[in-house]
């Protein structure tokens, strides 16, 4: 009897031959690094090199976190991603009174400039390749990375890296948007345009999945509202001028992976597929890059426990294997703490070894896709890119990715999911290692990481001595400019750039823009 | 026995609501009327619409580690409007270390995570409500 798979699609016992009966491996598969890209986006994978091993950091002021990617850095990641703390995130200041309680619990604080330095001081950024999960504020937060980097001596046309940029899912599933969706997306047009002609190599939005995910979203329901969004993305930018293929190529996604290996593996090689077929069917882009569903991953935080946390080694280990088969490009791997608090060292130092085991003591980087040709394998990647588009055709219907965020589409449905996911945890037909089986009577009791109260007061401090060192009249002509541009349609990054040189705060620049663009407020009720 | 009716509510900036919201979900099954608020909210947003709804209990979803400090100022809020009767329990990432001082300060109950839906709804049932004695 099949077993029902995350999507909802049966899982079969055995597979034989018949389960791809009439499938043609010419157009479902092609080479790797061709194509429709089922295979992965490059001919050589993980045989050249491994994906990055990028762990996401960040915490307290930019002092503790700087010394976190330092080492971070000295026990072998390949690159770094930023966590900002939710004050940040939303683009308001440390001392602003929404703030209060607030200030580097999730991640660094960082109010302008001067913070900014401080968290890369040390750090060559013409070498190392920094992504920023950061959303509404995600263009001031580049700019600053930009002014450091410039202040270091590297020149904008050498920096690599990402800003995550993807508000479209801040509405469906992570909550930090500021301002409603259409100058959200004139802002992300903004960015692209700015990045293909000053900072080159720069990947401009990182469309995500994991959050959904980690929502509630099924497999299939993950891949359809991410490439919805991404859609979404697309069809803005040519509608603001640009031509498909001088953004496309520096696109990229990210994804969650699971415990439920067969069906991640499948899911991310049919995101690929469906991806390269839209860009090229629909939007008519030429170069191969425009195809390539490039993505990155992040092991599944929702199915860590809080209980018996040391089980969670295990749990990352093979989420962190089903993000390997299944190709991913770079890959963040959940502390085992994390149910519980932020990462001490040393639990951030495992979950880097982690990867670094399955990169270094593992087989399954010595040859591209090995699951290829599976039987169950190409079974349900058909699968659940059939699920995945049937999906996305209903989204096309209500309108495309806004539209369905209008009407609560996308969340309507990974809330019915995470209300069943709950019942078949609570009724026990959903096994938690820990939690609903295997229970210990006692725990072991663990310290957490605890982030210093005093950082709020501190940054509270740098606040009012930069408000007072610098040259205020400059601030306040700036910003005027950067309100006209947001008024008309000229670029906003570039009187944004001027603004944060003459030390504005992330604050002040957000505020300024929420003077002209208003603030976005859900039709949330259930 | 009139029907529970309970604010649910988002305090602070943290934007993840799968927890609050399959909680007011199961309680909605359980009878409960639940006034779900939304994100974003300051502690006297919450503690307005609790008393603008005659709500018989607060429940609080926190994951941002901003925990001390909001349930905190709903409790000091709710005391100030002399609705101090009015229960607040609540969960998210909340570490064990903190727990005891949360309850000490007033706040009736925190569930973090693991917790079976259904243990928060008997809870709820059993604790709340105007045929609830303190």
């Amino acid at each position: 009897m099949a077993r029902d798979s995350e999507s909802g699609l049966p899982i079969e016992p055995v597979y034989g031959p018949e389960a791809l009966e009439g499938w043609s491996p010419e157009e479902k598969l092609g080479d790797p690094g061709r194509y429709p890209f089922t295979r992965g986006v490059y001919p050589s994978m993980y045989t050249g090199r491994p994906w990055t091993m990028r762990q996401y950091a960040g915490f307290g002021t930019a002092v503790e976190s700087n010394a976190r990617y330092k080492q971070l850095i000295a026990n072998g990641t390949m690159g770094l991603s930023v966590a900002f703390d939710l004050p940040t995130q939303m683009g308001h200041d440390s001392d602003a009174p929404i703030a209060h309680g607030e200030v580097g619990k999730v991640g660094v604080a960082i109010d302008s400039i001067d913070d900014m330095r401080v968290l890369f001081g040390g750090i060559p950024l013409e070498k190392v390749s920094t992504s920023m999960t950061i959303n509404a504020p995600a263009s001031v937060l580049l700019l600053l990375y930009q002014l450091v980097a410039e202040e270091q001596g590297v020149p904008a046309d050498q920096l690599t890296g990402t800003i995550q940029n993807d508000v479209l899912k801040e509405y469906i599933a992570r909550g930090t948007y500021i301002f409603p969706p259409k100058p959200s997306l004139r802002l992300i047009a903004d960015i692209f345009k700015y990045c293909k002609a000053e900072i080159p190599k720069w990947n401009t939005i990182s469309i995500s999945g994991y959050h959904m995910a980690e929502a509630g979203a099924s497999p299939a329901q993950e891949i359809a509202f991410t490439l919805a969004d991404g859609i979404e993305y697309v069809r803005t930018a040519v509608a603001a001028g640009m031509d498909v293929d001088d953004f496309a190529p520096r696109l990229s996604f990210f994804f969650v992976s699971r415990t439920t290996i067969l069906e991640e593996v499948a899911k991310f090689r049919a995101s690929r597929r469906i991806w390269a077929r839209v860009m090229r069917e629909e939007f008519g882009a030429r170069n191969p890059k425009s195809l390539m569903l490039r993505f990155h991953t992040q092991t599944a935080g929702v199915q860590l426990t809080a209980q018996q946390p040391e089980v969670n080694l295990v749990r990352v280990a093979v989420q962190g294997l089903a993000a390997v088969l299944g190709g991913t490009k770079s890959l963040h791997t959940n502390s085992f703490d994390e149910a519980i608090a932020l990462p001490t060292d040393k639990s951030a130092r495992l979950a880097l070894r982690t990867q670094q085991v399955l990169a270094y003591e593992t087989d399954v980087t010595a040859t591209v896709d090995p699951f290829a040709g599976s039987y169950v394998i190409e079974k349900m990647t058909d699968d659940v890119e059939e699920a995945a588009t049937e999906l996305l055709a209903r989204l096309e219907e209500l309108g495309g990715a806004v539209a369905g965020i209008e009407q609560g589409f996308q969340k309507g449905e990974i809330e019915r999911n995470a209300y069943r996911i709950a019942q078949e945890t609570d009724a026990g037909e959903r096994v938690v290692v820990g939690v609903n089986r295997f229970q210990l009577d006692a725990e072991e009791p663990y310290e957490p990481l605890r982030v210093d109260p005093a950082i709020e007061a501190q940054q509270g401090e740098r606040l009012c001595k930069l408000r007072a060192w610098r040259e205020q009249s400059e601030v306040d002509s700036a910003l005027e400019q950067l309100k006209k541009a947001a008024e008309g349609e000229d670029n906003v990054l570039y009187p944004m750039k001027e603004a944060l040189l003459a030390r504005a705060t992330v604050g002040e620049v957000c505020n300024a823009l929420r003077e002209v663009w208003g603030t976005y407020v859900p039709a949330d009720a259930l | 026995m009139s029907q529970l009716r309970l604010v649910v509510a988002k305090p602070g900036l943290d934007g993840h609501d799968r927890g609050a919201k399959v909680i007011a979900r199961a309680l909605r099954d359980t009878g409960v009327e639940v006034v779900y608020t939304g994100l974003h909210q300051t502690p006297r947003q919450i503690v307005d619409t609790a008393l603008q709804e005659d709500a018989d209990g607060i429940g609080l979803s926190i994951l941002s580690g901003a925990h001390m400090t909001l349930f905190a100022e709903v409790l000091r809020l709710l005391r100030e409007e002399d609705a101090a009767d009015i229960p607040v329990f609540g969960g998210g990432i909340i570490p064990e270390g903190d727990i005891s001082e949360l309850l000490g300060l007033g706040v009736a109950a925190v569930f973090t995570p693991g917790t079976p839906t259904r243990s928060i709804t008997d809870w709820v049932h059993t604790h709340l409500g105007r045929e609830a004695v303190a």
